[in-house]
């Protein structure tokens, strides 16, 4: 029943549930239910897109009790250091209690989404039997299983529009799951199996691009040959997004002079990615398309050298995304900038994936891309060396940044040329780049960039810190000033139990910290997680199992805590201490 | 272009300095006897050095891991790090493209060689001490940094030793120096704390391990921030680096350079480079300790517009030639065919002295010769 006391009120709920339709974000969502119980009511029953961004902060149950019509899920698992290594590969973020308790509760899902997950043969194969209406399944760094869950998905997911598989560690069986999918399967809109490993059947393949007619976006992995390639495009020259096998051919052959035609035809991709095996000779084939582009990933394609990848992006004046190699050089960035002047985001990765090198990338190519490209918002930067002059420079050119995330090889580089530390660097960055969400900084810092950081970045969402500051002033500086803060991450720094306990209520209102090598002691953590009952304070220890007593002095190793509605969970290994 | 790095292995005479130059407080005797345990913070015994290790240590060719370089000294918060070794102005600061952040740091083909500031004696090293030319802003900060170093011995069957000093106490530091045979599992190591260390722990998460590291390296964990797909999948590709259509495919490329009266090789990745004269200046730095460069008038110390000609002119004036060794066995001088041909024929570098080179003069020299 209503109560109509509110002229907002007199809108019967339809009218209501029919406006917020037109909310897509989850945030607008979630503002909009914190408005009142009606709208409350009428937002949670309304509601089928849901984003958990820790799969630990609430429980499948809640979850399905306040959205019974759920559709699609989203869900991330380990904190995002564990990409590096510092989290052991079972700390959790298990998906299975999730797929059991939507099973259970009778949710009609389409669409999952998952992140940094662990994710079993047994859960896809759940998803596949009860979820006949399953939509969409997007995969991206997790792992656990192998390509059985996939046939299990392939075979019976009868409406499946789309497969995403990105960067995942997938076990391969050899068991043909491409071939599972049905001669009645016409669906697929979206297929994407660069990171697996094995071989397909090259047939199976081909007669499923030929009947899947929607089919728009195609990935497929490095065993698929470039003349199967070439027959796919000449059944698909529909396709918007492109991810190529092993682009290796003898250019002399009828097979690639086909492959020219073929991709000549295809007028609408506007996505490029692949070349984890390239010749150099075969690139011509696809100059053609360059000029339609507005994302290409050549990040793992270490085989395209500084040359050639130059010749290529020449032709790429659309282009708005670009991901490559440090192997384009200095000179490299410097065509960038003058060949791609719609570039919004750019990520620079290290070919020496080791960091044992050198890398041709240093502040000169960021100053070019800068002063070239005048929409750059996102900005992913590995480079050899930085100065604060460049950066000053940068922060003058793009103060558009939305995220900047710059790392030096060498994580406490001062200044190239003053040798001084870099914070006037970022602090021009944060200064000049008002709707800043997301930044990484590395090279020398000392707490005074951190001043900088809480003065200026007001819309900071995630910050990560690593060899950086002098004392605890730099953390509180950060916690005090970014009032918009979500996501903390923060290895070998010198912050310590000051900094902790200073505003332990901040952190309920952020998604989670991470604190490794750093100062803080168990005594610190302790008093946080006993003050603080909506926080659960992980600490984790890999090499001892948990200790009964441990002196409180003693500095932690690694400290995870992140705001929670269900309190310590009950899957945590081991070494995973809950306070 | 790869750091001058120095490089125990070796009989060279000049690489004596580096383990003798050491000053008071080292714990390793001349004599490679043992550790002895000494300027550690609370150390007792270091009970678990492999003695095999330890017998490594000082001059021995084939080793190629210098123990007494490796230790870690530790002195009291405030203390500095002893003024570097003039022998080893090789890692002067400048421009800092070098590998400066870890002590211990092995060249890409699997020889450990030192850098400069690990040879440190009875004071404190933190994070800072690893660098070249660093603020000391750091220095008090990370004494209780965690280390570890994985040091890949090359391919001479060196033992599997692990050497680990504990330190008592708050400011713990673990130390794991693993002296691996090559081809063995990835360096990446996870952190040890203090309280329960445990020898050659390998304990890593499973997306990690299958990539063999291309050569030794001692790294800090998680650092440089890659996911370790990216890590494993382009490991992979430059590992099946194999030749499509007789060319070679893609990924780095690895060669050795020699140079004549030089006591150890190098290695470069020639697709860091698309010209000779990017080849030559990466050459030049890297074997300059060993070159005597009598600067002739042939010399042109602007380089921008070397051409393959002036190149072989350079080398000429310079007492020494750059000659390679091509797919079928015949060693022929640098500069004749264009970059991208060169890259796919070369398979050694040598640098040899220009006397010895008589005999590989390019026709185009002679042909000038003729015309003048």
């Amino acid at each position: 029943m209503h109560s109509f006391h509110s002229m907002l009120n007199y809108f019967p709920e339809e009218v209501l549930e029919h406006i917020f339709d037109f909310l897509t974000s989850h945030r607008d969502r979630n503002a909009v239910s914190l408005v009142c119980k009606s709208w409350y009511a009428v937002e949670r029953f309304s509601r089928e897109k849901v984003f958990v961004g820790n799969c630990y902060a609430i429980s499948p149950e809640r979850l399905i009790a306040r959205f019974p019509r759920v559709r699609s899920l989203t869900l991330k698992g380990k904190p995002h250091f564990a990409d590096f290594n510092l989290v052991p590969n079972d700390w959790g973020g298990y998906v299975q209690p999730w797929i059991e308790s939507i099973v259970r509760g009778r949710v009609n899902l389409e669409e999952l989404r998952l992140k940094r997950m662990l994710v079993s043969d047994e859960s896809l194969e759940l998803l596949a039997t009860f979820f006949p209406n399953f939509k969409s399944l997007v995969l991206v760094s997790c792992e656990g299983f192998t390509t059985d869950g996939l046939a299990a998905i392939a075979s019976n997911c009868r409406f499946l529009r789309e497969l995403d598989l990105q960067e995942n560690e997938v076990e391969d069986r050899r068991g043909q799951w491409l071939s599972c999918f049905p001669d009645s399967c016409t669906s697929l809109v979206s297929l994407n199996f660069t990171c697996l490993k094995g071989e397909v059947n090259l047939a199976s393949l081909e007669r499923l691009v030929a009947r899947c007619r929607n089919l728009r976006s195609l990935r497929v992995n490095n065993a698929v040959p470039l003349d199967a390639l070439q027959r796919i495009l000449a059944q698909a020259p529909q396709l918007v997004d492109l991810g190529t096998g092993s682009f290796v051919h003898d250019p002399d052959t009828e097979s690639y002079n086909k492959l020219e035609t073929s991709m000549q035809k295809c007028t609408s991709i506007t996505s490029l990615s692949g070349f984890l095996d390239v010749s150099a000779r075969c690139l011509p084939a696809v100059y053609p398309i360059c000029g339609q582009l507005t994302s290409l990933n050549l990040s793992y394609a270490p085989g395209i050298y500084s040359d050639e990848l130059v010749k290529l992006i020449c032709y790429c004046n659309r282009l708005e995304r670009l991901l490559v190699l440090d192997t384009i050089g200095d000179k490299g960035l410097g065509v960038v900038a003058s060949s791609c002047k719609e570039l919004q985001e750019l990520r620079v990765f290290l070919s020496d994936v080791y960091g044992i090198g050198n890398t041709a990338v240093t502040e000169e190519g960021l100053v070019a891309i800068s002063a070239g490209c005048p929409k750059l918002n996102s900005i992913l930067y590995f480079c050899q060396q930085m100065t604060n002059e460049a950066l000053i420079m940068v922060a003058k050119n793009c103060p558009n940044f939305i995220r900047f995330r710059l790392c030096t090889l060498n994580p406490t580089v001062p200044d190239a040329i003053t040798m001084q530390p870099l914070d006037e660097g970022f602090g021009a960055i944060v200064k000049s780049c008002k709707d800043l969400k997301r930044l990484s900084i590395s090279g020398l810092l000392t707490d005074q960039v951190f001043l900088y950081i809480g003065r200026y970045a007001k819309q900071l969402e995630m910050l990560s810190i690593a060899f950086a500051g002098d004392s605890d002033k730099g953390m509180l500086s950060v916690l005090n000033g970014c009032k918009k803060l979500k996501k903390l991450e923060i290895r070998d720094c010198p912050f310590g139990n000051v900094a902790l306990l200073a505003d332990m209520g901040k952190y309920e209102t952020m998604r989670s910290l991470w604190m490794s090598s750093c100062e803080v002691t168990f005594g610190a953590c302790k008093t946080l997680a006993q003050k603080m009952p909506r926080l659960n304070v992980e600490i984790i220890n890999e090499n001892d199992q948990i200790e009964a007593s441990v002196d409180d002095k003693q500095k932690v190793e690694k400290m995870y805590l992140y705001r929670t509605l269900v309190g310590p969970r009950k899957d945590a290994p081991g070494f995973v201490w809950t306070l | 272009m790869s750091p001058p790095l120095l490089d125990v292995e070796g009989g060279g005479r000049g690489n004596a300095p580096l383990m003798s130059s050491s000053a008071s407080g080292d714990c390793i005797s001349q004599s490679g006897s043992g550790l002895k345990e000494c300027n550690f913070l609370g150390l007792s015994d270091c009970s678990s050095v492999d003695s095999s290790a330890v017998s490594n240590v000082c001059g021995e060719n084939k080793n190629n891991l210098n123990f007494k370089a490796t230790e870690l000294r530790l002195g009291l918060p405030g203390s500095r790090s002893p003024e570097r070794d003039s022998d080893f102005s090789l890692l002067s600061s400048g421009k800092l493209d070098e590998k400066q952040l870890f002590p211990l740091l092995p060249s890409k083909d699997g020889i450990c060689s030192l850098m400069q500031k690990s040879i440190v004696s009875g004071n404190k090293r933190g994070f800072s001490d690893t660098m070249d030319g660093f603020s000391e802003i750091k220095s008090s900060v990370f004494t209780e940094g965690k280390w570890m170093f994985n040091a890949n011995g090359s391919d001479s069957g060196t033992p599997q030793s692990v050497v680990e000093a504990k330190l008592a106490g708050n400011a713990g530091i673990n130390v794991i120096l693993t002296n691996n045979s090559s081809g063995a599992q990835p360096s990446m190591k996870k952190e040890v704390p203090t309280r329960a260390p445990k020898e050659g722990q390998n304990k890593m998460n499973g997306s990690n391990n299958n990539s063999s590291a291309p050569a030794a390296k001692a790294q800090v964990v998680g650092w440089p921030p890659i996911r370790s797909f990216r890590k494993n999948t382009l490991a992979t590709t430059s590992k099946n680096n194999e030749e499509v259509d007789g060319k070679p495919g893609p990924g780095a490329l690895f060669i050795k350079v020699s140079m004549d009266g030089a006591p150890y090789l190098r290695k470069v990745d020639l697709r860091m480079y698309s010209t000779y004269q990017e080849l030559s200046s990466a050459l030049e730095k890297m074997f300059m300790c060993f070159t005597i460069r009598k600067c002739g008038s042939q010399e042109t110390p602007d380089r921008e517009m070397l051409g393959e000609n002036k190149f072989k002119d350079l080398l000429h004036g310079s007492d020494y030639v750059l000659t390679f060794e091509d797919k079928d066995g015949d060693w022929m001088l640098v500069g004749d065919v264009p970059w991208g041909m060169f890259i796919e024929s070369c398979k050694r570098l040598k640098i040899m002295k220009g006397s010895d080179a008589i005999g590989l003069a390019p026709r185009t020299m002679e042909k000038s010769k003729n015309q003048n």
